[in-house]
């Protein structure tokens, strides 16, 4: 398809048209912070007025993944008593997620290999398949805790169906799944001329030159360093910030492990089986019936979820575990960055 | 590290692997204080499972418990249990007997190389409520005796009250083609036999290291001491085999409760070799 332009000022329009066949996810403004008015803190929501959608967003304390993999998610209801003909429940009605930036796009990438593989868990597919994501790209970093570009996730080769490019007064759209046309349809959007690209190359240039490498090792190699480690003081030495509250978890953007509880309805007549997100640094995640606690120690929780984002989730699934957006670090009480830990073990040898 | 193949509508259409099926119980025993026997039909389509896989108990508003099956498939078409009451869930199936009905999921993990040990003596080593695991693999090398060589269980408990499946236990000990021998670690008035930690039980037996499989389950502290001891026959690594315990709770690699360095012990266990579990470290 050739490139194509939409005026920002169309923008509104485009969302309205889409908003009456799927109800829209986008990122909006929550609150600015009282000490400092250019402190912005944003989040993603289903909306109600374009005008509420904020393209221009740095970073969400959770990601769009709550639209994929909610919190809390009823897998199965059933009678109780004689006959409890339990059934499986599936969630999901068509949705598009306006504005997910590109290290969102990966880490989507992940959760989709991870719930596809070896047996498919259609409560996640379900909805994912009924989802269409129009991503927006990144002319700088949020702030300084992200290191998408180190972790591959700044230039997603696919995961959306329609990408913007803000530049001006104007977006870049490229159309990238048959899905994405039938969104662009909607748009009022024209070819591109020769000034709309020269314009494009110049923020190609500028997103070029505002992310910086912060590994001093290329990423290919943390697998490897994560092994090395594994004995290493420096868990044990971290460990000792952490508070095992598993914040990290809670907002990072790949994290999928989950507890599940029954409800039961008040008149007994009812139930459901209930999943939640659980969190691997918390004191019980290991625990088996007979007492025993196979990760005790705070460092080896922390180890663990260090490996699961730098190593494990990649060896069984082929994506990344981390996209390097930073989140984890933002949330975490006691600063504990997954960037500086990556730094510190490579050089911890 | 190849990835994934993703399809969401083929994914979307799949059959929920948390949905369980019901089945009924044919026969319900209390076996211990906390341990209760009981043998399992699922409705409609028998269990396919293995020597050593384990399946997902529900009780409909309660929750749910990962069991290890403890019959062999040679046994018939139903499955047998043995639930020690710990949680709500397996104290709830307490109150189970002949004809309740309940959820059902699995059977999961992978499960014991009985064909790999063929023709090999096979050294069994169960510890407590490690024998429920352990006799899938017994009762199955029972069945098919002529295809193995020497068997020789050696099953402990912390006293006799503890012992769990002891009449058939004692038929065991009265069969002149396998050796059985059962210790506690503390005896009572009536207790004639063995008493000791299990790893005593080694000094009573003859172990040929070059054709015998050691299958060793039971609780940790008792994996690692009778190990030590299997080594020391000079059995090699890759033929002391066990099962490894975890709180499953979704059977099929997702939920991340059983997982020890890059494994989901409920796909790519719960069976391990001793040469396995030594490599992930968190594995014991």
């Amino acid at each position: 398809m050739l490139p194509l332009v939409l005026n920002k000022s169309d923008l509104g329009a485009w969302i309205e048209a889409l908003a009456a066949q799927r109800r829209v996810a986008a990122p909006v403004l929550k609150e600015t912070s009282p000490a400092d008015r250019t402190d912005l803190k944003f989040g993603w929501e289903y909306i109600a007025d374009p005008a509420e959608v904020r393209l221009d967003y740095t970073v969400t304390v959770l990601g769009p993944k709550k639209f994929l993999w909610p919190a809390r998610q009823t897998v199965m209801s059933y009678q109780i008593g004689a006959d409890p003909r339990p059934t499986a429940v599936l969630d999901h009605e068509p949705h598009v997620l306006f504005g997910v930036h590109p290290c969102d796009v990966t880490a989507i990438q992940t959760l989709d290999a991870a719930f596809s593989k070896d047996i498919a868990d259609p409560h996640y597919l379900a909805r994912r398949a009924d989802t269409a994501i129009v991503s927006i790209d990144c002319a700088a970093p949020c702030d300084e805790t992200c290191f998408c570009l180190d972790m591959g996730s700044l230039y997603p080769e696919a995961g959306y169906d329609v990408m913007l490019t803000p530049e001006g007064n104007r977006f870049f759209v490229e159309v990238k799944t048959p899905l994405g046309e039938a969104l662009v349809e909607k748009a009022k959007v024209r070819p591109a001329t020769k000034q709309d690209m020269q314009a494009r190359q110049k923020f190609a240039e500028e997103k070029r030159g505002n992310f910086h490498f912060q590994l001093p090792f290329e990423v290919k190699y943390l697998p490897e360093i994560l092994d090395a480690s594994y004995d290493s003081l420096v868990w044990e030495a971290i460990a000792r910030r952490c508070f095992a509250c598993g914040s990290c978890n809670t907002t990072c953007p790949t994290c999928y492990c989950w507890d599940v509880d029954d409800d039961v309805a008040v008149d007994l007549t009812k139930g459901c089986r209930v999943r939640r997100y659980d969190s691997c640094q918390l004191d019980p995640f290991a625990e088996v019936a007979g007492g025993e606690n196979f990760r005790k120690d705070r460092s080896s929780r922390l180890r663990h979820r260090m490996f699961r984002k730098g190593k494990y989730i990649l060896d069984q699934t082929g994506r990344s575990g981390c996209v390097g957006c930073g989140r984890c670090e933002r949330a975490c009480v006691a600063d504990i960055s997954i960037k500086e830990t990556f730094i510190q073990i490579a050089g911890s040898r | 590290m190849s990835q994934v193949a993703v399809d969401f509508e083929k994914g979307a259409a799949a059959p929920s692997p948390y949905v369980p099926k019901m089945a009924r119980l044919l026969e319900a025993e209390q076996m211990t204080e906390t341990e209760r026997f009981f043998r399992v039909a699922l409705e409609g389509e028998p269990l396919r499972y293995e020597p050593g896989q384990f399946v997902s108990c529900m009780v409909f508003g309660i929750g749910e418990s990962p069991i290890s099956i403890c019959s062999s498939p040679t046994q018939g078409d139903a499955f047998e249990l043995t639930v020690r009451s710990v949680g709500m869930v397996t104290n709830a199936l307490k109150k189970f007997g002949k004809g309740d009905r309940l959820g059902i999921r699995g059977p999961f993990g992978n499960h014991f190389d009985y064909s790999a040990m063929k023709g090999q003596d096979v050294l069994f080593v169960a510890g407590g409520l490690g024998l429920a695991p352990t006799r899938s693999l017994i009762r199955y090398v029972l069945d098919n005796r002529q295809d193995y060589g020497k068997v020789t269980i050696l099953f402990g408990a912390r006293e006799p009250k503890w012992l769990l499946f002891r009449q058939e236990v004692e038929e065991w000990t009265k069969r002149k083609d396998i050796d059985t021998r059962v210790t506690v670690d503390r005896g009572d008035a009536s207790w004639k036999g063995n008493v000791g930690v299990i790893t005593r039980l080694f000094r009573q037996i003859e172990v040929d290291p070059t054709r015998t499989y050691a299958v060793i389950v039971g609780p940790p502290i008792m994996f690692k001491f009778t190990v030590l001891e299997a080594l020391a026959e000079g059995i090699p690594e890759h033929r002391i085999i066990c099962s490894l315990e975890r709180h499953m709770k979704c059977g099929v690699g997702k939920c991340g409760h059983c997982q020890i360095r890059g494994i989901y012990v409920c796909r790519e266990g719960p069976v391990f070799t001793y040469e396995q579990v030594k490599k992930l470290r968190e594995g014991i």
